[in-house]
């Protein structure tokens, strides 16, 4: 956007986040909206798996109860949507990328996240690493609803949070970046908050 | 209503993002469906004040004819419908959610497209009906417009208030052998509870887009 702003006369706005602590333009919720593309696909645990392919083509895959049996650790983070909620101090329970990727020989730098229904987004895979991403199972101390992508969805709570994809059902490792399905209709490629890097452009 | 020079175009079902700024340079923007079929500069907004909101009761009320507005857009390529589109089309609305829907009805119209529509809008009564003349005209030249009241019913109403169920996709929507392009918009528990009553009636969850706006209902 532009640096020179319209101002509205007589707007005074809110202004209720602490400082540093809310990205620009976000504002803060208590409540934690739904936004999907499409239907909330039902998807029972008997016939989850989840993925992994290198680019290489080598496969590694979990079943519900080979994966619920993997480490598993607590997250508390922020959250922050592109339609510009923010949601302060959720409690997330999951899997890091790191430990599905433990022993992995592969040299790719990007990652397309593939879920039930048909939804994608690519993810550098720097981003997924290093304790900074992970398949959540848990929210709130509790399974994680349908509508909010259950049974497990990537978590990459420092991005915009269409990059954490409901309903996830694996990740490919890719030696070349490729648009996920927002990232082709006109949403930004990286999509950091904290460069409000919304939409193609920004 | 705004006019917005250079206005680059924009397809039924996108939306604009409008920028509030205070004199010491705060700003919050939001996001709003376009109502208006695509021709030329003017768009056109519609927009449910919410008691609570930060930018909605400004824009409904603080805002005067002939103020400058910061906006930016069009926003999103994926809950669109386009002239070129020939399959059915079942639009489902609840409350706002017809905003973008209008925006496919008129760009409907506005291209001649022959392509068949039905909307299928719940709404709390009659009087909470937005466009209920303009739906009447579309009606009349063909669109499918069947209503679900969820809170009062018109005189002489052959059923009580109630909410979009398997009965009203059955009776008022393309059924999934016409294989149409579904559309719904609402609030979130309304959409969930359509889309998959939509995906229990047989549709192809690929030929149905969704939007969904304000809270979960169920945090």
């Amino acid at each position: 956007m532009s640096d020179e702003r319209v101002v509205s006369p007589g707007f005074t706005g809110r202004r209720r986040a602490p400082a540093g602590k809310l990205p620009p333009g976000q504002y803060v919720t208590e409540d934690f909206p739904v936004l999907s593309a499409t239907p909330t696909p039902s998807i029972p645990i008997e016939a989850w798996s989840f993925t992994l392919t290198t680019e290489k083509g080598e496969v590694r895959r979990w079943n519900w109860s080979e994966f619920r049996a993997l480490q598993s650790e607590k997250i508390a983070t922020d959250i922050h949507c592109v339609t510009r909620w923010s949601k302060f101090d959720t409690m997330w329970e999951g899997v890091a990328i790191d430990t599905l990727l433990a022993g992995v020989q592969s040299e790719a730098q990007f990652a397309m996240a593939h879920c039930y229904g048909g939804y994608t987004s690519n993810v550098p895979l720097a981003d997924l690493r290093s304790g900074k991403a992970w398949i959540a199972y848990g929210y709130g101390g509790k399974d994680l609803e349908p509508e909010h992508g259950g049974p497990a969805r990537l978590l990459v709570p420092h991005l915009y949070f269409w990059k954490s994809a409901k309903w996830v059902s694996g990740l490919v490792l890719m030696r070349e970046d490729q648009p996920g399905f927002w990232e082709r209709l006109g949403y930004n490629n990286y999509g950091d908050p904290w460069r409000e890097q919304r939409y193609w452009g920004d | 209503m705004l006019d917005v020079p250079e206005w680059p175009g924009h397809t039924a079902g996108q939306h604009l993002d409008v920028r509030l700024t205070a004199p010491d340079g705060y700003s919050a923007v939001r996001s709003y469906s376009i109502a208006n079929a695509p021709e030329g500069e003017r768009l056109e907004l519609t927009i449910e004040e919410l008691a609570d909101g930060e930018v909605s009761p400004y824009l409904a009320e603080g805002l005067m004819p002939g103020d400058p507005l910061e906006v930016r857009g069009p926003i999103g390529g994926w809950f669109v419908w386009r002239p070129e589109q020939r399959e059915p089309v079942q639009l489902i609305a609840g409350g706002s959610g017809i905003v973008p829907l209008m925006a496919m009805i008129r760009s409907c119209a506005l291209s001649g497209s022959a392509a068949p529509f039905r909307l299928l809008y719940s709404v709390r009564s009659p009087q909470s009906v937005i466009y209920a003349d303009e739906l009447q005209r579309h009606a009349g030249r063909g669109v499918g417009v069947t209503f679900v009241y969820t809170r009062g019913v018109p005189e002489g109403w052959p059923h009580p208030p109630r909410r979009i169920d398997a009965r009203a996709i059955a009776s008022a929507t393309f059924g999934a052998a016409e294989q149409p392009s579904c559309y719904v918009c609402g609030p979130t528990p309304f959409v969930e509870a359509a889309a998959n009553l939509l995906v229990e009636a047989g549709h192809d969850p690929a030929r149905i887009k969704t939007e969904r706006f304000g809270p979960s209902g169920s945090s």
